[in-house]
């Protein structure tokens, strides 16, 4: 490894704009001319919309505009689409729901956008939308899945009798009911997976601008893959096609999924620009993002697991219902169905597994991958269940779990699933040791002393990251392949731009994907620079999420440089009079091994250049591009052990300790793999202990703001502490797994079986606030 | 935000005198509430008058019987103070636990006394200090200031222009923090005078805004400890009940708090 | 409208605008210092502090005129040139920020929060003085880190002047 290669923990390199205040988020655009877009959201769950009269506003000063659904609905503008089919049991396709992007005629959640003021100022554009004056005719709401799929509840859509999109299910029924039928021991549980908002701190924004000689569209959004964006904006919204539509995400403030959808206001904001002859600027207010943003997670499950007399898993049964809110949203089809119940095999042999899954309306806003999506579901199920099973068994938590590993690869789990690689042993030792996991009865008596409850807690996870071979994901009803590329253009003065189609809103890949062209070359990063963001400048691509930008993004590099290696060498060849395959690269050098005849890099870049003296017929330049299509997703795995103390006065928790101990494969940047854990593992405790949503029985949101809906903060937290067992990624070139989503996806089981044991009661529902644990303890 | 007109006052007179010229106004101080509110859009002042920079109402005053605090004065400040600290601890540190430092920073006595939010910290040590509410027009005592949620004795354009602590014995606050406001879900401060009179004041726990607690109250004026506590009974009617904290939860709180007051207090 | 004249980043600047205005938007809007942060409408997430005066406050629940006559520093303010502040390069040495979106309200804050404490900090303190400040990102471990790095740095560049 190179001081700037990979395994370097390298300082990042885009953090000089950020902590100087130079950083450029969309809202940070300015264009001349610019006016403001702003939101009339329907105040009710469910109604009929009956008129709007707006020409008291249109007389307001410095409105532009008032643009409502119907106008949107006339202007042939396309429905917002669900991008990943599914197929109930019965074989019926799932059952969607029109969605346009103001609505004319029902609104649905509380939220949703009828119309849209156009002003020359923010100020002015609310001002007037006060001024416009909606008749809504109310109609009843139902805001949760056990009411919505009571007979006779009120239905949302038409198409979706029962206000059911699909029952879909995995496995083998007549297998699991037959490991049941042998069971020695069966555990049974019942869980909530708490609704999250998403609450990236960067609220939405998008700017918008139409250029009617060109008939060109530019827009600025604040999205984790552009190019999706402006596919789906071209091809399914008709907003232009895609050679007149240019999406640029800069800077972007946090996504963790809820940046992945393209949402209403970035296709009116486009509409509207050109109907308005003027740019458009929508910046969501905070308010605007808890209604709007897609929300994560909302499952009720109920499971079973079957366990011989030697306490190994003959089986596993769960049925699931899934809040998709009022409307599909881009990938939700897929979080509940093949995020989700393929890993519900966790780390564990699980001979037979059957899981059923329903997706159900409900008139809240509409629910779509959250950090983690579909897996934290399935491991906080899983790992509450084989906490519950050693409670009931009366085993050691972890020694249920060694019990059970799964230990051999690659590994066939019944639910889709094929793991590559993984050592579950290395990872719970690791944890365990650094917990020390052996002292803890002795420190829970002496917490006792102290009148406090302490307890620990373990989570063992495993996820499918690396979103995916485009074969399997198209085969299972995905609308996209999910491949990434990447262009490497070798400059005439061998300084190198990387254009990815992945995009970092936090990732850093502006300082991995660099350390990965240093390890390969030897150049140092700074002559390299990582381009993304921007339709204009890069080549397709699909964007950043689900763990995918180094095992998929960093994997179409590795492919892409191949390429210019392989030409560079035969460049070098040709200059030292040496054979292609005598060449070597060190140091930004291109060596005769054996000899000390070397060329540097920028010479070889300015002989492809300048095609003076080129090996014949080759073409002049040195840029190639490569489109990775993954062979299998990736599986990183780890154990996570929280011991902490319950307040038996107040209920409060406080951590004592919290361990990680992840299997990411090869870290190309430990501080950053670190950083990315850190977060995942805040989102994950505040899911836990902290975040809920709740809506009242009329679908009004509750939790609405950060004065109500509780975002983790630093006093809540503890410091982490991490380490890492690796087994190398078979599947890629580097080696690698993901990283983003682990600590989301293995928090919160850990934390909750800690807290159910220290207050001796498996009976908790998440978020386990204070006052839940307080009840939980006295009854 | 609407539209207002803000004014700058130099003198507690030209306040007074501003705001009886607005057709809506409304006084400002360190606006970490007034301005909150008026971002949602949910108050619209025609005129906002700003005391934050009047200079006779800023600072802390040793008494011959206590400490006064000028009613424009910062929750810092107070927290910083040394003759706060040293005369009623437990209310410097309340200061200290109010919102966060940038809130702390700004925001002001007299802006939340007047403001009375029933999850407010003040309220609860202006009670059970017995305090006395000075403003350009009178002066109020404590028990007859609070007049439920969000509001208080004060009339239309009345500045509270300093409040008066008595000196005590001892004095101790415990907050147990909203996870999502941070405001007090529910804080117990307790005092006991010179003379041996003990008063308790809940925040955030009761339906009618700041309360004192007569059980907890007598348990104390027998026995200042928290063990006289343990089997206090604080009933669960009339309290508060949201998604962080039910009636039966925050009646418990009452009692732990004050236990915890108690011992913060000594 | 009202013409507000104020100190920042030590240039004195005068700004026409309606009273309404936040000093975050006069900031942002009028003087194009875009590094100042709006991240909620509750005046609670601390994405928007700047100092005023020296005090590390929020500059959405700020009237511009408020801070007429005031001395305001920014993120941009913060490092002499191409110096960077101890804080600022703390934050990157730590791996102290992911997206930035939070940052500069951190390192604003975090700076305001040394000088409070001068090297007395440990991480409870530091945790609980960041309470105004929320990061979606970092979990805060790294963030807690970079100030109690910069605590130590600044006690440094201090004995040094
Ligand atoms: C993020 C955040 C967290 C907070 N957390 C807490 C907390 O934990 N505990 C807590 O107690 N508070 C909390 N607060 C509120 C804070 O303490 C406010 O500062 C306080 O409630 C109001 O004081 P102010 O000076 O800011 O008043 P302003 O907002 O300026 O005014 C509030 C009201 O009081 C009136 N007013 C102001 N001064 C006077 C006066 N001298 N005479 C008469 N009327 C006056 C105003 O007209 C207005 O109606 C928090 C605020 C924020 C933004
Ligand atoms: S924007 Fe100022 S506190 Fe959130
Ligand atoms: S770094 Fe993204 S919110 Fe803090």
């Amino acid at each position: 490894m190179g001081v700037e290669g990979i395994g370097a923990s390298v300082v990042r390199k885009e953090d000089r704009r950020f902590i100087t205040g130079k950083g450029r988020y969309v809202d940070d655009v300015k264009l001349v001319g610019m006016t403001y877009a702003h939101f009339i959201r329907s105040p009710h769950a469910h109604a009929k919309v009956k008129g709007i009269d707006s020409s008291a506003a249109l007389k307001m000063p410095g409105v532009v505009a008032v643009l409502t659904g119907q106008q949107i609905v006339d202007d042939k503008v396309g429905n917002l689409i669900c991008g990943w089919a599914i197929t109930s049991k019965d074989g019926s396709p799932m059952k969607m729901g029109a969605w346009p992007a103001m609505a004319p005629e029902t609104v649905r959640f509380v939220g949703q956008a009828v119309a849209v003021v156009i002003a020359d100022t923010k100020n002015l554009a609310k001002d007037a939308a006060e001024a416009v004056v909606v008749d809504y005719e109310e109609l009843p709401a139902v805001a949760d899945v056990r009411s919505a799929i009571k007979p006779g509840a009120v239905q949302l859509h038409p198409e979706a009798p029962g206000n059911i999109i699909y029952d879909w299910h995995i496995g083998d029924e007549a297998a699991t009911k037959d490991a049941f039928s042998k069971a020695a021991n069966v555990v049974t549980l019942e869980l909530t997976n708490n609704r999250l908002v998403p609450n990236a701190m960067e609220p939405r924004a998008a700017v918008a601008d139409y250029d009617a000689a060109e008939e060109h569209y530019t827009l600025w959004t604040t999205s984790q893959n552009p190019h999706v964006a402006r596919l789906v904006l071209s091809a399914f919204y008709n907003i232009a096609p895609e050679h007149k539509l240019r999406v640029i995400a800069p800077d972007v403030g946090g996504g963790f999924g809820s940046k992945i959808y393209i949402y209403p206001e970035e296709m009116v904001a486009l509409w509207a620009s050109k109907k308005v002859g003027r740019p458009v600027k929508w910046t969501g207010d905070r308010s605007e993002a808890f209604l709007t943003d897609a929300h994560g997670r909302d499952h009720i499950s109920k499971a079973e697991m079957a366990f011989d007399k030697d306490n190994k898993i003959l089986g596993l049964r769960v049925k699931t219902h899934a809040n998709f809110g009022a409307y599909m949203s881009l990938f939700s089809s897929a979080v509940p169905t093949y995020l989700y119940a393929t890993l519900l095999s966790g780390q564990y042999v699980i001979p037979a597994i059957y899981a059923e899954v329903v997706a159900v309306y409900t008139n809240t806003t509409p629910v779509d991958a959250y950090r983690g999506a579909g897996r934290p579901e399935a491991s906080y199920l899983l790992e509450r269940m084989m906490e519950t099973a050693a409670r009931q068994l009366k085993v050691d938590p972890a020694e249920l779990r060694k019990t059970n590993f799964i230990t051999q690869f690659p590994y066939q789990t019944p639910v889709i699933m094929a793991y590559d690689i993984g050592n579950f042993h290395a990872s719970i030792d690791a944890a365990m040791k650094a917990i020390d996991y052996a002292g803890f009865p002795a420190r829970k008596a002496k917490a006792k002393a102290d009148g406090k409850l302490r307890g620990i807690g373990l989570s063992c996870y495993i996820e499918a990251c690396g979103i995916a071979p485009s074969k399997a994901v198209g085969s299972l009803g995905a609308g996209v392949g999910l491949w990434e590329s990447a262009e490497i253009r070798v400059n005439p003065v061998g300084t190198i731009e990387v254009l990815t189609g992945t995009h970092s809103h936090g990732q850093g890949h502006e300082t991995a994907f660099a350390q990965i062209i240093s390890e390969r070359l030897g150049v140092p990063i700074s002559q390299v620079s990582i381009v993304h963001g921007d339709t204009d400048k890069v080549q397709f691509g699909m964007g950043t999420y689900g763990s995918r930008s180094i095992a998929v993004g960093g994997a179409a590099i590795v492919k892409a440089m191949e390429k210019v290696e392989a030409k560079a060498k035969k460049i070098a060849a040709h200059a030292l009079e040496a054979s292609e395959s005598d060449i070597v690269i060190e140091n930004g050098e291109f060596k005769v091994t054996g000899t000390d005849k070397s060329i540097a890099l920028p010479m070889v870049a300015l002989a492809a250049y300048t095609a003076h003296n080129l090996p014949d017929g080759m073409e002049p330049g040195l840029k190639e591009t490569a489109f990775y299509d993954p062979t299998n997703f990736t599986f990183p795995a780890g154990a996570y052990i929280c011991e902490l103390e319950v307040d038996p006065g107040t209920g409060k928790t406080s951590f004592v300790n919290f361990v990680a101990a992840d299997d990411f494969g090869r870290l190309i940047n430990p501080m950053i793999v670190e950083g990315q854990v850190h977060g995942g593992l805040a989102q994950g405790i505040g899911q836990a202990l902290l975040e809920g949503v709740v809506y009242d029985g009329t679908g009004q949101l509750v939790t609405a703001s950060f004065m109500d809906y509780s975002m983790p903060r630093a006093d809540d937290l503890p410091s982490f502490k991490l380490s890492h067992t690796t087994t190398l990624c078979p599947g890629n070139p580097l080696g690698v797994k993901g990283c983003g989503e682990a600590g989301a996806i293995g928090a919160s089981a850990a934390v909750i079986n800690a807290i159910t044991d220290a207050i001796g009661n498996n009976k908790l529902e998440m978020p386990a606030t204070p006052d839940r644990v307080w009840h939980a303890i006295h009854g | 935000m609407y539209e207002t007109t803000y004014h700058r006052a130099s003198s507690v007179d030209d306040a007074a005198a501003a705001f009886a010229k607005g057709k809506d106004s409304k006084f400002l101080a360190g606006g970490q509430t007034l301005l909150p509110v008026m971002k949602q859009r949910l108050a619209a002042p025609s005129d906002v008058i700003d005391l934050s920079k009047i200079k006779d109402m800023i600072g802390i005053v040793p008494t011959n019987n206590g400490i006064e605090i000028k009613g424009a004065t910062t929750h810092y400040d107070v927290a910083e103070s040394s003759d706060v600290q040293k005369a009623i601890p437990g209310l410097a540190y309340l200061a200290s636990v109010i919102g966060d430092p940038a809130v702390r920073y700004r925001g002001t006595i007299g802006g939340s006394l007047a403001n009375n939010d029933p999850a407010a910290d003040y309220p609860a040590a202006v009670l059970a200090l017995n305090a006395t509410v000075k403003t350009n027009k009178r002066t109020i005592p404590a028990d007859d200031f609070f007049k439920g949620l969000f509001a208080t004795a004060l009339e239309d354009g009345e500045i509270i222009t300093a409040v008066s602590f008595p000196v005590t014995a001892k004095s101790g606050y415990a907050k147990f923090r909203n996870p999502a406001s941070r405001f007090a879900l529910t804080a117990v401060f307790v005092a006991r005078s010179p003379s041996g009179e003990v008063r308790v004041a809940a925040a955030g726990a009761s339906q009618s805004g700041v309360m004192r607690v007569g059980a907890i109250e007598s348990a104390l004026t027998t026995n200042w400890s928290a063990s006289a506590l343990d089997n206090v009974k604080v009933s669960a009617s009339g309290m508060l009940s949201d998604i962080h904290g039910t009636a039966d939860y925050r009646a418990n709180l009452v009692r732990v708090m004050a236990q915890r007051a108690v011992i913060a207090a000594g | 409208m009202s013409t507000v004249k104020l100190t920042v980043n030590g240039r004195a600047v005068s700004v026409d605008v309606e009273d309404r205005t936040l000093l975050v938007h006069l900031l942002r809007e009028n003087l194009n210092l875009t590094g100042t942060h709006v991240g909620c409408d509750t005046s609670q997430c601390g994405a928007c502090v700047v100092h005023v005066d020296g005090r590390a406050v929020k500059s959405c629940t700020m009237l511009a005129g408020q801070a007429a006559g005031c001395n305001v520093t920014t993120i941009e303010g913060l490092a002499k040139g191409d110096e960077l502040h101890p804080m600022q390069a703390a934050f990157r040495d730590n791996h102290g920020l992911q997206c930035g979106y939070c940052t500069p309200g951190m390192i604003m804050s975090a700076v305001d929060i040394v000088h409070r404490h001068g090297g007395k900090l440990d991480e409870e303190t530091v945790r609980q003085e960041l309470e105004g400040n929320i990061c979606r990102c970092t979990g805060y471990h790294n963030i807690v880190k970079a100030v109690l790095d910069a605590a130590g740095r600044m006690k440094v560049a201090q004995a040094a002047e």
